[in-house]
């Protein structure tokens, strides 16, 4: 067989087609890569190159090693197979190319025994990708998942773009497999025996099927497949950053640069001191290029799977709002404002006609997205970035401007008076005497209370079982009362930092007036922003994690579960669990009163709960919905055959308290606190 | 268009527990936390809005003390071009009659085409805007929930009648409009914006130069007195109703029943 570096058609030497192939698809690859470089120039900071190893092992875990793929098990075990076939393959790739151009070429180190190998694994390799390929246009034909859907109001289908690229790789492998096939089969013709031919491999079909074949036809097919293949191949590299496959190229970089802490917000400009803020011209997003240059990086990589959508609770409840979509409309955007050729189209307003203010506002901060996305995308950062430049100019919800001037003049989102912010302790019996730290009283243990639980009529509740339970289990702690101002926990994330800077220092001055060992709180909103929003303060814990010691101990006894009818289900709090990973210590401590009876909402617990409405502010915005999420969520409970929801945040008992009167499931119903829960449980001596 | 709007810091009825002291005189200040009166906000944005469209500059106005400077301050932020506070110990005690009085002499001072107050105050009686105009004998308009500017010389305005009917006025500048809540939505002010504008000399004009008599302002201006503040007495004639949702309609509608509210 004439090899493509040796060949003649019509008396020109193909070698020519193999060099200009790569060269001129090498060419038109970096000019696009370059132009989608070009608003990552012009963005904002954002140093992603701190704790490198750290980097590497996400990197390896996640990009390399799939590790999220599974979570959606049809297309994550085809993604598996087409990545890993595609791995393999690259190296078959890269020598193809060469032989084009020398006859025989093999890359350094692939001769011998370690080429033979290599060649029967990509043989299978390529067979995998195939059936892969043909498994996922099933899908996308025939069967249509639900998740890949595009409501109209964000344009047409994208189905066709999968199909394509579907295609293209089919045709690759399909190209190599005749490629070698009609070598190979050449070969019988000629009495030489093939090298090693993995049996059922798509090349070993190919060579059986073509061992028949005129020797001319042979020739030709196999000059036919290695142009064949190599215009697809660089067609395919240049069609890679024109949409959703240019992750083939950014997810890698875009999991090594993923962001790290959990829970805590981006500052409001890297690298701009807290004091300097007031001299920043601007606050946030307002246009495209005030996102970061990661962040766009990440529009780049959405693969548009939409498992984030899949999992929004807003998205699920009718809110104008598709974590999917916002990367989507960016990463066209950005297309569009930074085209390949022709005009620049900037749709303008960005926010307002890009991004909308509902659908800004519409996000809970739940995390959902985030924790589904097979390539770390970021979502929480971006939506309070955009949050912190619509604060900026003004255009907050007139449902959030009252609590944030509340919170401005009271430090309480209700406007109440700071004086009484230790009243609920008042009901409170007298031997049970709630020590206020600071001025006189030290204790070991402060226990943090924030707003709703100081405020709230129901809340309360919890804030007086937390103190018998902190009692009964000698612990010596003592409350901030008057001087304590509400965490800012959603001030933050609602994008008003200056206010939330205020908030946090007059906290940390109080905390660290009353000097503390330690910090203890029931609400998972002020543990998460005492953990990651405040510096320079003790250490803080949730109280299941303070209940689990107790238990453990022996400073905690509970008695036998009071009603053997009831069966508890635990609902994950987003702030506790997603972005704190504290998910067993409060089970942990449910599952320790002797005879109770626990079930789990399998399919929506753990990093897939579903958030029941959003704390903090979110409880005073009016959102654009079909119906609440909280109602969602009393249904999954009563699908899991729960009668009792057992939460373990302030904010979560008052959306499901609420979503069980509107779902008209009283009395077939009802949610607990885990603290109240103990409370109950409790053997007091 | 220059366009001034007169504003007024009061406590904010959201945020305090209002108590009347123990003599009667006045409510309870120990505790209380202040804010813009909440229609001022929508004439200083219903300003802002129009100085936008057709430019101009805006004038932020309020009748007070040192204190009182922090809603100029507040209304600046949100995007007034200039502030001016009237202070005075001659202002004192000043009735409707004498704020409006103060206010006039401060027109006269300026060049403006249009005059905007909030359509009454948290703690006022709503007289101001009505006083002012009579007092420049200027057109008014109250109650306006809907602007729009026709030329320099004449603007639309609309008032929510009986009926939640809408009425359209046409009305000659320079006039004065009292603003209704709900013409507009008022942008937020953050600490950021009140921090970029702190810094601002905010001019001070005092009796003596706006050119008041003595007798015009102040306690010895006013024709009305205050007498008394006092909580009502607790009065009957209002039932709680108790019970889950149905025991309660179930109630109320025996209720209405018996009382002949439906037969």
């Amino acid at each position: 067989m004439i090899s493509p570096a040796k060949a003649f058609v019509f008396g020109f030497p193909t070698v020519i087609f193999s060099l200009i192939i790569p060269l001129v698809g090498v060419a038109i690859f970096t000019y696009i890569i370059a132009l989608r470089l070009k608003p990552m120039v012009k963005a904002s900071p954002d140093p992603r190159l701190d704790r490198l190893f750290a980097r590497f092992l996400k990197m390896l875990k996640y990009a390399v090693g799939q590790y999220r793929h599974p979570r959606y098990p049809d297309a994550g075990i085809i993604h598996i197979a087409l990545f890993s076939g595609f791995v393999i393959l690259s190296l078959r790739s890269i020598t193809l190319v060469l032989l084009g151009i020398s006859d025989g070429y093999v890359l350094p180190g692939m001769s011998g025994m370690v080429g033979q190998v290599y060649m029967v694994i990509k043989d299978i390799a390529g067979t995998l990708i195939l059936a892969a390929c043909l498994a996922a246009l099933y899908r996308r034909i025939i069967i249509k998942p639900k998740r890949y859907a595009v409501p109209s109001k964000y344009g047409k289908e994208h189905t066709w773009e999968a199909v394509l690229v579907l295609l293209l790789i089919t045709g690759l492998v399909i190209c190599d497999m005749l490629f070698e096939g009609s070598e190979f089969a050449a070969r019988i013709q000629n009495g030489s025996r093939p090298e090693i031919l993995a049996p059922l491999t798509g090349t070993w079909m190919a060579t059986h099927m073509l061992r028949l074949f005129p020797m001319d036809m042979l020739q030709h097919l196999h000059l036919g497949a290695y142009f064949s293949h190599e215009l697809i191949f660089f067609f395919f590299l240049c069609f890679l950053p024109m949409g959703k496959h240019f992750h083939v190229i950014t997810s890698l970089p875009n999991v090594f640069l993923m962001k790290l802490d959990k829970g805590a917000v981006k500052p409001v400009k890297w690298g701009v001191e807290e004091d300097a803020l007031d001299d920043l011209e601007s606050f946030g997003v307002k246009k495209y290029e005030d996102f970061t240059w990661k962040h766009m990086l990440d529009f780049y990589s959405c693969v548009d799977c939409g498992r984030c959508s899949d999992n929004c609770p807003a998205n699920a409840v009718g809110r104008p709002l598709s974590p999917r979509f916002i990367s989507i409309k960016c990463r066209n955007y950005s297309f569009n404002k930074y085209p390949l050729k022709g005009e620049s189209v900037d749709v303008s307003p960005f926010i307002g006609k890009v991004l909308e203010e509902d659908e800004i506002w519409s996000c809970t901060t739940c995390g959902a997205c985030e924790q589904e996305c097979p390539v770390f995308i970021e979502y929480i950062d971006k939506i309070v970035d955009v949050r912190r430049g619509l604060v900026d100019d003004g255009m907050v919800p007139q449902s959030l401007q009252k609590p944030l001037g509340a919170l401005e003049k009271r430090g309480n989102p209700y406007g109440k008076m700071e004086k009484k912010r230790g009243d609920w302790t008042k009901e409170l019996p007298e031997d049970l005497n709630i020590k206020i730290l600071g001025k006189k009283e030290t204790a070991d243990t402060l226990y943090f209370v924030d707003s709703i639980t100081s405020y709230d009529d129901r809340i309360q509740d919890i804030g007086r079982a937390a103190a018998r339970v902190l009692t009964a289990a000698n612990i010596d702690f003592g409350i901030l009362g008057p001087a304590e101002r509400d965490s800012g926990h959603e001030v933050r994330r609602f994008g008003e930092e200056m206010l939330f800077l205020d908030l946090r220092d007059r906290n940390s001055e109080a905390i660290n007036n009353a000097i503390v060992n330690r910090i203890v709180t029931a609400d998972p909103h002020a543990y998460n922003a005492l953990k990651h929003d405040y510096k320079d303060i003790p250490p803080v814990e949730h109280i299941s994690s303070t209940f689990l010691k107790g238990i453990k101990y022996g400073n905690i006894l509970l008695k036998h579960v009071e009603n053997s009818d009831k069966i508890y289900t635990y609902h994950d709090p987003c702030y506790l669990g997603r972005h704190n990973n504290l998910y067993n210590d409060p089970r942990e401590v449910i599952d320790s009163i002797p005879g109770i009876r626990r079930v789990e909402m399998t399919k929506n617990c753990k990093d897939r709960s579903f958030c029941c409405g959003g704390g903090g502010l979110m409880l005073f915005y009016e959102p654009i919905e079909e119906k609440r999420m909280g109602q969602v969520r009393v249904e999954m409970a009563k699908v899991a055959g729960a009668n009792v929801i057992v939460t373990a945040c302030p904010f979560c008992m008052v959306n499901i308290e609420d979503a069980i009167k509107t779902s008209g499931l009283e009395g077939e119903m009802e949610a607990i606190d885990l603290v109240e829960l103990i409370d109950q449980h409790i053997i007091n001596d | 268009m220059e366009i001034l709007v007169c504003v007024k810091r009061v406590p904010d009825t959201s945020e305090n527990e209002i108590e009347v002291n123990r003599d009667g005189t006045d409510i309870n200040r120990d505790d209380l936390v202040y804010s813009v009166n909440e229609w001022d906000n929508y004439a200083v944005e219903e300003a802002i809005q129009i100085r936008d469209k057709v430019g101009g500059s805006i004038t932020v106005v309020t009748v007070g003390e040192e204190e009182d400077e922090e809603v100029v301050r507040r209304e600046m932020a949100m995007g007034a071009d200039n502030g001016m506070l009237l202070s005075d110990d001659a202002f004192n005690g000043s009735d409707g009659k004498g704020i409006a009085a103060a206010l006039k002499a401060a027109v006269e001072k300026g060049n403006y085409d249009l005059i905007l107050t909030g359509a009454q105050a948290d703690d006022g009686a709503g007289q101001v805007g009505g006083m002012l105009a009579a007092m420049l004998d200027w057109p008014y308009a109250s109650l306006v929930n809907l602007l729009e500017v026709i030329d320099d010389k004449k603007i639309k305005v609309g008032r929510e009648i009986a009926g939640g009917n809408q009425e359209m006025n046409e009305i000659d500048l320079p006039c004065v409009l009292s603003i209704q809540t709900g013409i507009n939505e008022p942008r937020y002010v953050g600490i950021r914006g009140i921090r970029k504008v702190a810094s601002l000399e905010i001019p001070v004009q005092t009796a003596g130069d706006l050119g008041l008599a003595g007798d015009t302002v102040g306690e010895s201006g006013a024709r009305v007195k205050r007498l008394d503040y006092f909580v009502p007495e607790l009065g009957g004639g209002a039932d709680i109703l108790e019970g889950s949702t149905d025991e309660i309609i179930d109630k109320l509608l025996e209720l209405l029943k018996a009382k002949g509210g439906i037969k």
